[in-house]
């Protein structure tokens, strides 16, 4: 019976070691380095390893560093054509199945998000080289579009036989004029998982777009929202929030993304981080480029969201805003509670597992934390020793050879654009009050003492995890979701959510407590059984009526 | 409009292609594998391949994949993946403890020049295989043909494991294509109803479409015996339905194992699904039972009964090149019009069988190879159409045009039912009559006046 279930008791040691007693002994060594048992520690957290190789032949979740660049981050922005040089498949899988939401809402608009483009390398192409097709390729498209902007994917074969898509996209850009041209080397064997992706993307849209706007945003509070991809609409409810607030979010980093938004996003006075892992370095570039603070961010969770709009406020500084703010969320606040309390008693005392991103793994368990509901593993799929240990440990963390390659730009105080927005003194003061600057504590400290926490877990693990600590819910990804499921344990996912949303702010919380409680309840879970499973004796006669 | 700027003026372009009707060949590949009993696919490239094809197959089927990958870094790009791969079948056997394990290569093994009979070698004498174990492998370089020829090469591979020269099994091989497991399961109905004793591969049927039961078995009771696979070269002969699916194989058998072939149409409609049922009558030496002809006939009625819906329709279709055939043909025999005919998958042969096909119909016919859905939408707005019938992606099209629409091939990413009911045979034939005309007469009585609502249909 599902209920009785949760008795099970699990010692986190024991747990650790069956998963890792049927792996050959290299291979159970490595696992178990990213196999952790969380400690509760003074001021340190205890080390992971993590953003390491894949082993070959154990199911991964990952995906690969095209994914995390045009998937991810540059898939969301709706008014540029996004063009894909190599064979089919690497396009055809990025169309539309990330849940990415956009508004380009009527037809004056640009939004080329539901096409799919690419040159469709043919095998002369790789033998010959491709640069000749991609220039036809663009210029069909700019033919075709006359967009603002063309971004050109590499997938694994470009960079194996060197076609050299930076320069070609540089004589385009040249020669149509009205069109900014630029280039992507994110071959999917870069790197070791869709975390290089994103460094390559923002590294590109960070040389080739930041601080192209030619409009001015005038606006008092301006934002950048960075690392928030509007999957199920989110950005649309941390819009409609801030909005509320009269806090300006001028560049969401990619959500509802549009090239003017991308290019505007150094006039900003201060940066909002959601996902630490896919953007930091964006958020880095911007404070040393042009002068802007950042902070980290979380609208995952209605006590999240007040403390991040509180955290803004408190950066502005200025009364107006933070009575603003306060007002918003009293406002906001009495519904979510209503909905909280009303799912609570069914969801309370349960548990989950979550082993998604970057930083999902860890906002979501404040969702699960309002609805009583313990997460008892967590981990990411391509988090780095920042993401699980905190940000201290960057100094520290080793660059190993799949690092090295991965392109770091060196940025400098712009001549023109640099503005500090905030003085050292004012930074220190309001330090000193509390609000923290280029911080994140990450996963570890925020998950209890004995906890399992696992990075790039994979299928044999998640089967095996699911078998001896049998939670009532897993977080995961779409190739997880129904082996988990066949288990008959619900599995939502937290990458595309499979359907609905918002989650974030505040009307996204009472959709997920609804989501949640609809998933842990459903009577789906009793059916397993069927009534001569049940009781297969057959003890009586049937009376018929 | 989600397709704002597709115009309804038609360029020619040479090197960029929009929307695609095909995706590559390893997706085929890791399918056909599937449908091989306690068989995991396996990926011999970065794993980013391998997580976009188990995502689509995910997503398309709501079943669990299991498929693995060699994980390339860029290390493994510059010296050779075999390495990875000798690790991952040392892997996959110590921790999955599949019977098979079916590798396919993509664009980054094949352009680094990776050769799987000797790493298959190797991993045989460096004792990384068990005994009674088995390897399978096929070429599938994502730059060249599509989904359906990866689909082909790895049935191939299969056929390549039948050995000549044993004794005579009796049996008559089916190679069905790439079909939904309902389909499979019901071409192995037919020939029982026949009573004919057939070796069917790949057999997805019982693998994509499991049950839920509190359970999770990576590798279910269901799919292609590799011994009956093995076996296959013992056969009295083989029927492959689809050119571009299935002859591959089938030709390697009668070559290999002097086992003779028929090539058919995948039996889609009345007429292919007469071919089908015919051949197997003939190879086998059989009559056709009453109940296949009641099957048949209530085909045919339904036609005749609804004929009226159908007649002079105009249809756009989209979809791999042998579904596509017998899809087209299924339509011309209901006195349906399809007009505007593509598919991805590259072969002169293709747009052929579709003039022919379409030949006797009353209207001129687009029909393109290795095209994609951006010329399909703009044949679209320079002759409108009043169905269009294809995969997921169609409904962006669908709802631009305002559409009806029938969802087939491959992938559905939408709805449900494909992988539990067969479109293909007579029970198929009358699935995709109750599609069509459901959806044609939905939009009848929407967007009839009042006075014109009628009742009785």
């Amino acid at each position: 019976m599902a209920k009785a279930r949760k008795l099970v008791q699990w010692e986190p040691h024991n747990i650790k070691e069956q998963l890792l007693e049927k792996y050959p002994p290299k291979v159970a060594r490595k696992r178990a380095q990213q196999i952790m048992i969380n400690e509760a520690r003074e001021n340190t957290t205890p080390e992971i390893v993590a953003n390491v190789r894949t082993i070959p032949g154990i199911i991964t979740m990952r995906g690969c560093t095209y994914a995390g660049c045009k998937g991810v981050i540059m898939g969301p922005a709706s008014d540029i054509v996004n063009l894909v040089h190599g064979p089919i498949g690497c396009s055809f899988y990025a169309w539309l199945t990330r849940r990415n939401q956009t508004d380009a809402k009527n037809d004056t608009n640009a939004n080329y998000i539901s096409y799919c483009m690419s040159t469709d390398m043919q095998d002369s192409d790789i033998i010959f080289g491709g640069e000749k097709k991609l220039t036809t390729a663009i210029q069909e498209a700019y033919n075709l579009f006359h967009p603002k902007a063309i971004a050109i994917f590499a997938t694994c074969p470009v960079g194996l036989i060197g076609d050299d898509i930076h320069a070609v996209a540089k004589k385009m850009k040249e020669q149509f004029g009205d069109c900014n041209v630029f280039a992507f080397s994110c071959e999917g064997y870069k790197g070791v998982s869709q975390s290089a992706g994103h460094h390559i993307a923002n590294n590109q849209v960070f040389t080739h777009v930041v601080g192209k706007s030619e409009t001015e945003k005038t606006e008092r509070y301006k934002i950048n929202l960075l690392g928030e991809y509007n999957i199920g609409g989110d950005g649309f409810e941390i819009d409609r929030i801030l909005e509320k607030c009269g806090i300006k979010n001028i560049s969401t980093f990619s959500g509802n993304a549009t090239y003017d938004k991308f290019a505007s996003a150094n006039q900003a006075d201060l940066s909002c981080v959601m996902c630490h892992r896919s953007i930091n370095y964006v958020a880095d570039m911007l404070e040393t480029k042009y002068g802007i603070p950042w902070i980290k961010v979380n609208f995952i969770g209605a006590e999240a969201t007040a403390k991040s709009l509180r955290k803004i406020a408190q950066y502005f500084g200025e009364l107006e805003l933070v009575d603003r703010v306060e007002a918003v969320i009293a406002e906001e606040m009495p519904d979510v509670l209503l909905a909280q309390q009303e799912v609570y008693p069914r969801t309370k005392g349960k548990t989950a597992m979550i082993f998604v991103g970057g930083s999902r793994a860890h906002h979501y368990q404040e969702l699960f934390k309002e609805m009583g509901i313990k997460t008892v593993s967590a981990g990411y799929e391509f988090g780095h020793r920042d993401d699980y240990e905190g940000r201290h440990v960057i100094p520290t963390l080793k660059v190993d050879a799949d690092s090295r390659n991965i392109e770091e730009i060196e940025v400098e105080p712009d001549p023109l654009l640099y503005k500090p927005r905030k003085s050292a003194e004012e930074l220190a003061a309001l330090e000193g009050q509390g609000l923290t600057f280029k911080d994140y504590e990450g996963l570890n400290p925020n998950m209890d003492k004995d906890s399992l926490i696992i990075d790039d877990l994979n299928q044999y693990e998640a089967e095996k995890l699911v078998e001896l600590m049998k939670p009532d819910l897993f977080c995961a990804g779409i190739k997880e979701k129904y082996s988990i499921q066949k288990l008959g344990v619900p599995m939502k996912q937290l990458h595309s959510y499979d359907s609905g949303g918002p989650y974030a702010g505040f009307k996204g919380a009472i959709n997920f407590y609804l989501e949640i409680d609809r998933l842990v309840n459903s009577r789906v879970w009793s059916y397993m059984k069927a009534p001569w499973q049940e009781n297969p004796e057959l003890s009586a006669t049937y009376v018929w009526e | 409009m989600l397709l704002r700027h597709t115009p309804k003026e038609i360029t020619e372009r040479t090197a960029l292609m929009i929307n695609p009707a095909k995706t590559c060949q390893p997706i085929g590949a890791m399918y056909a594998a599937l449908g091989i009993k306690g068989c995991l696919p396996h990926s011999h490239g970065s794993q980013g391949c391998c997580a976009y094809h188990r995502s689509t197959l995910t997503r398309h089927y709501k079943e669990p994949i299991s498929a693995a990958t060699s994980s390339f870094t860029e290390g493994a790009s510059v010296f050779g993946g075999q390495a990875n791969l000798l690790q991952a079948i040392d892997n996959i056997f110590t921790v999955y403890e599949p019977d098979v394990i079916a590798v396919h290569t993509t664009c980054l093994s094949e352009t680094i020049g990776d050769d799987l009979p000797q790493i298959f070698d190797k991993a045989v004498k460096e004792k990384k295989v068990p005994e009674g174990k088995t390897l399978i492998g096929a070429p599938t370089p994502s730059y060249v043909g599509s989904h359906v020829t990866g689909f082909s090469n790895m049935v191939k591979a299969m056929a390549a494991l039948a050995a000549p020269g044993g004794k005579k099994n009796g049996k008559i091989n089916i190679i069905p294509g790439w079909v939904e497991p309902s389909d499979m399961e019901e071409i192995k109905k037919i020939a029982a109803m026949l009573g004919v004793s057939i070796n069917m591969f790949p057999d997805t049927s019982g693998v994509l479409n499991g049950p839920l039961t509190g359970e999770y078995k990576m590798f279910p009771d269901a799919g292609a015996n590799i011994a009956d696979i093995k076996d296959s070269g013992n056969s009295i002969g083989t029927l492959a339905l689809g050119e571009w699916c299935s002859a591959d194989a089938a030709r390697l058998l009668d070559t290999k194992c002097k086992v003779p072939c028929s090539i058919l149409d995948m039996p889609f409609g009345l007429k292919a699904t007469d071919r089908f049922v015919d051949a197997l009558r003939i190879v086998a030496g059989t009559s056709v039972p009453e109940e296949i002809m009641v099957e048949r006939g209530k085909l045919v009625d339904m036609i005749s009964d609804m004929h009226q819906y159908f007649y002079g329709k105009k249809v756009a279709l989209v979809g791999d090149p042998d579904q596509v055939i017998a899809m087209t043909e299924f339509l011309v025999s209901i006195d349906m019009c399809p007009i505007h005919i593509v598919t991805g998958t590259p072969g002169k042969r293709f747009e052929e069988r579709i003039r022919e096909i379409t030949a006797a119909m009353n209207c001129k016919v687009n029909v393109r190879a290795k095209s994609d859905m951006f010329l399909l939408h703009q044949w679209i707005k320079n002759e409108p159409v009043d169905i269009i019938i294809g995969n997921t992606y169609c409904k962006y099209i669908a709802r631009d045009e305002d559409l009806p629409y029938v969802r087939w091939g491959f992938p559905i990413l939408d709805r449900q039912g494909h992988q539990h009911f067969p479109t293909v045979g007579y029970r198929g034939g009358l699935r995709l009559l109750e599609q069509i005309l459901g959806v044609l007469l939905d939009r009848k009585d929407r967007d009839d006046p009042e006075s014109k609502f009628e009742l009785v249909l």
